[in-house]
C-alpha cells in the first residue's frame, strides 16, 4: 500500500486547523450550547475587525515585511468618521475618505520602505506613532455615532438571516468573508499575488527574474493600509463610536493570528485561509475563557504567547526538514 | 569629525530644537535650585525622563549590533515592576529574619528579584534566538505577547500600589542635586561603554553582527555573545522597569513600559546603529534617547496634549532615518546635480 504523501508545506496550515478543531472540541465537550450556531456567529462577529486587519498583516508578512501601524490606523479611521459625522458630513463620504486616506497612508509607507530602503519595522513604527497622534488631533476624547441614517441602514437592513431563530449574518461579517475570499483569490490566482510570494521568498532572486520588486512592495503596503482602514470601519460599525485609544497593540494580535495561521514571518510561505483560522483560534481562546468563567482573562495573553511559540518551533523544524530534503 | 560622524545628524536635530527654544521660549533653559537642594527645570526634566530610554537603548544597541532586535523590553519592564511591587508590599514579618533591617531586606529582595527575573527573561530570549535559531523579532514577540500576562499573574490582575521610602527613592529621589534616575542611567551607560570599548567584548559583538559564521570560525563563541546581549538587554529592561514603577509608586502590568521598546529602538537607530547589525554607537543611542525626550518635553512646555507628541516624534524619526539612509542621500545628491547646470555632485 502506498503511504499517503502530504506535502510539507501543508503541515502548518493543517496544524492550525487542528488547533482550531481541538479548541472547539474542548468547548463542546465542556459547555452546553458551545457548539450552537449563535456562538460561532458571535465569534465571527466579535473578531471581524481583527480578521480584516489580519488580511493586511498577512499580505505584508508574505512579502517579507511587517506593518506595525494597523491598530493606530484603525483608531484614526474611527475618530475621523465619528468627527466628520459630528460635523454633518454624510457618513458615506466619511467612510470613503477614510478608505482613501488609509490606502494613501499605506502607500507612503511603502514608498519610504521600497524607494529609500528604510527598514519596514522602523517606517511602520513611525506610522504607528503618527496615526495614533493624529487620532488625538481629530478629537481628544471618544465620540459616539448616534442615530445616523447610514449606520442604521447598515445595521438593520444589510444582513442575511440564517436559520429559524432570528440569527443573522451581519454586514461586517459578510464584508470580512467577502474580503477574505478576494484576498485568497488574489494571493493564489493573480500575477500580482504570486509576485508577493516571490519577493517574500527571495528578493534578490525575484529582482533577477524581472519581477517588479519595488512596485510589489508599494502595492503590499497600500493593501495593508487599505485593510487597516476597512478594519477601522468595521470596528466603528461594531462599536458605533470612535475612540483614539482603541486597538492599542492590535498589530501584535494581527501578527500572532498570522503566525498561528501558519505563515512564516520571514515571508514567502503561507496561505491566506490560515489567517482566517488564526483569527478564529485567538477568538476561541477568549470565548473558552469566558465560558469557563473562573479563569482570569490574562491567561489569554499567556496562551496566545505559548501558541505562537509552538507554531514558531514547528515552522523552524519544517524549514530545516525541507532544506535537508532539498539538499 | 572622524569617529564621531554618526553623531552629526542627531546632534544637528538636537541643536535645532534647542535653538528654537532659545529664540521662542528662553524659559526652557531656566534651571533653579529648590529649598531641598536639588535642581529643577525643563533641562533637568529631560535628564530625568530620558534616563529610562537611555537604559533600554543601551541594552537594545548591543542586541541590534548582533543583527537582532528585542521587542519584549516593555513587557519585561512590567514583569520587573510587578515582581518588585509584590515583594515590597509583603507584610514585614516575612522579613523578620533580617532583624531590625526588615525594611532594607524587603527592598533588597524586591530589587534583586526584579532584576533576576528580568535577566531570566533576557536569557529566555537568548535561548530562543541563539539556542534555537529563531529570528530575533519573532522570538522576542513571544515574550512581548505573553509578558504582560505573566506580569498580571504576578500582581494577580490588580495594580499594586506601595509606599516604601527605599523603593520610592529609585524613581523619585535626588542625589548630588540631580535626579537619582540620571545617576543610575549614567552608571549603567558608562559601565557598558567601558566593558565594550575597553575589552574585546565590543569587538565580539560587532563581529557576530557582521558575520556570525565567520566569527565562529575565527574562534568567537558566537552563540554565547548572543546569549549575553539578550541577557544584558533583559537586565536593562529590569532596571528601567524598577525606575518606572518606583516613579509612579505602583506596578501597572498593562501600561508599564508600553511602547517603550519602540522608543528604545528609535533612539538606537537615530544614533546611527544600523538595524542590519555589525556596528554600534552607544554614544549615538544616548543622544537619540535625549533627542526623543527633548521633543516630548518641548511639546509639554508648549501646552501640547501628551498624546499628540507622537506625531512630531514620528516625523522627526523618519526624517533622521532618511538623512542617514545612503539611498536617500545618493538620490538627493543626484537630483541636485541634475538641477545645477553642469554641476558635479
Amino acid at each position: 500500500m502506498k503511504k499517503p504523501h502530504i506535502p510539507v508545506r501543508f503541515v502548518p496550515i493543517g496544524a492550525t486547523i487542528f488547533v482550531f478543531l481541538l479548541a472547539y472540541a474542548i468547548g463542546i465537550a465542556n459547555f452546553r450550547n458551545f457548539g450552537s450556531l449563535r456562538v460561532f456567529l458571535n465569534l465571527l462577529h466579535d473578531n471581524a475587525y481583527l480578521g480584516v486587519a489580519a488580511i493586511g498583516a498577512m499580505v505584508v508578512i508574505l512579502s517579507g515585511g511587517i506593518d506595525l501601524s494597523v491598530g493606530s490606523v484603525i483608531a484614526f479611521t474611527g475618530m475621523l468618521i465619528a468627527k466628520m459625522i459630528d460635523c454633518g458630513v454624510n457618513a458615506c463620504w466619511a467612510i470613503l475618505l477614510a478608505i482613501v486616506l488609509g490606502a494613501l497612508f499605506g502607500m507612503l509607507q511603502g514608498v519610504l520602505i521600497s524607494t529609500f530602503e528604510l527598514p519596514p519595522f522602523l517606517v511602520t513604527l513611525g506610522g504607528m506613532f503618527f496615526a495614533r497622534g493624529c487620532s488625538y488631533i481629530v478629537n481628544e476624547e471618544a465620540m459616539g455615532i448616534l442615530n445616523n441614517p447610514v449606520f442604521n441602514f447598515i445595521e438593520n437592513k444589510l444582513e442575511i438571516p440564517i436559520g429559524s431563530r432570528g440569527l443573522t449574518l451581519e454586514f461586517i461579517d459578510i464584508l470580512y468573508l467577502v474580503l477574505l475570499i478576494i484576498a485568497i483569490v488574489f494571493t493564489q490566482r493573480t500575477h500580482a499575488g504570486r509576485c508577493i510570494y516571490a519577493v517574500g521568498e527571495n528578493e534578490q532572486a525575484a529582482t533577477l527574474m524581472g519581477i517588479p520588486v519595488r512596485r510589489t512592495k508599494i502595492m503590499v503596503y497600500t493593501i495593508a493600509g487599505f485593510c487597516s482602514a476597512v478594519a477601522g470601519i468595521v470596528f466603528t460599525i461594531y462599536l458605533k463610536s470612535g475612540n483614539p485609544l482603541s486597538c492599542v497593540g492590535l498589530e501584535m494580535d494581527a501578527i500572532a493570528a498570522t503566525v498561528i495561521g501558519g505563515t512564516l514571518l520571514t515571508g514567502g510561505v503561507g496561505y491566506m485561509i490560515g489567517s482566517f483560522f488564526g483569527v478564529l483560534v485567538l477568538g476561541l481562546i477568549q470565548v473558552l475563557i469566558m465560558f469557563q468563567g473562573n479563569i482570569n482573562s490574562w491567561w489569554t495573553r499567556i496562551i496566545v504567547g505559548a501558541l505562537v511559540l509552538v507554531f514558531i518551533f514547528m515552522q523552524n523544524l519544517i524549514t530545516k526538514i525541507s532544506k535537508k530534503s532539498r539538499a | 569629525m572622524g569617529r564621531f560622524h554618526h553623531l552629526k545628524w542627531p546632534l544637528v536635530a538636537l541643536g535645532l530644537l534647542l535653538l528654537y527654544n532659545l529664540i521662542f521660549k528662553p524659559s526652557f533653559f531656566v534651571v533653579e535650585m529648590t529649598a531641598d537642594g536639588y535642581l529643577y527645570g525643563s533641562l533637568i526634566d529631560i535628564l530625568n525622563h530620558s534616563s529610562k530610554v537611555v537604559i533600554l537603548a543601551t541594552g537594545m544597541t548591543l542586541v541590534i549590533a548582533t543583527g537582532g532586535v528585542d521587542i519584549s523590553v516593555g513587557s519585561v519592564m512590567a514583569i520587573a515592576g510587578a515582581a518588585a511591587a509584590s515583594v515590597i508590599v509583603m507584610p514585614r514579618d516575612v522579613f523578620a529574619f533580617a532583624g531590625g533591617g526588615a525594611n532594607a531586606m524587603a527592598f533588597a529582595l524586591a530589587v534583586l528579584l526584579a532584576l533576576a527575573l528580568a535577566t531570566c527573561c533576557g536569557v529566555w530570549n537568548g535561548f530562543l534566538t541563539a539556542g534555537c535559531g529563531i529570528q530575533p523579532m519573532v522570538a522576542t514577540l513571544v515574550l512581548m505577547v505573553a509578558g504582560r500576562g505573566i506580569a498580571q499573574l504576578i500582581t494577580d490582575g490588580t495594580i499594586i500600589t506601595f509606599d516604601d521610602p527605599y523603593l520610592n527613592f529609585i524613581g523619585n529621589g535626588h542625589f548630588l542635586t540631580l535626579p537619582f534616575t540620571t545617576w543610575i542611567a549614567a552608571t549603567l551607560f558608562i559601565t557598558v561603554v567601558l566593558l565594550t570599548r575597553k575589552t574585546a567584548l565590543g569587538l565580539f559583538v560587532e563581529s557576530v553582527g557582521n558575520n556570525e559564521k565567520a566569527s565562529r570560525y575565527a574562534g568567537i563563541e558566537a552563540r554565547g555573545v548572543k546569549w549575553l546581549v539578550y541577557a544584558v538587554s533583559g537586565f536593562c529592561a529590569g532596571v528601567a522597569g524598577l525606575m518606572v514603577s518606583s516613579n509612579i509608586k505602583c506596578a501597572d502590568a498593562n501600561h508599564a513600559g508600553l511602547y517603550l521598546e519602540l522608543d528604545a529602538i528609535l533612539a538606537t537607530v537615530i544614533g546611527g546603529t544600523s538595524m542590519a547589525g555589525g556596528r554600534f554607537y552607544l554614544s549615538g543611542s544616548l543622544v537619540g534617547a535625549v533627542l526623543i525626550q527633548t521633543v516630548a518635553t518641548m511639546m509639554y512646555a508648549n501646552d501640547v496634549n501628551p498624546a499628540i507628541v507622537a506625531v512630531p516624534k514620528a516625523v522627526i524619526v523618519i526624517v533622521v532615518c532618511l538623512l542617514q539612509s545612503e539611498t536617500f542621500r545618493s538620490k538627493l545628491s543626484l537630483a541636485f546635480s541634475r538641477k545645477a547646470k553642469g554641476g558635479v555632485a
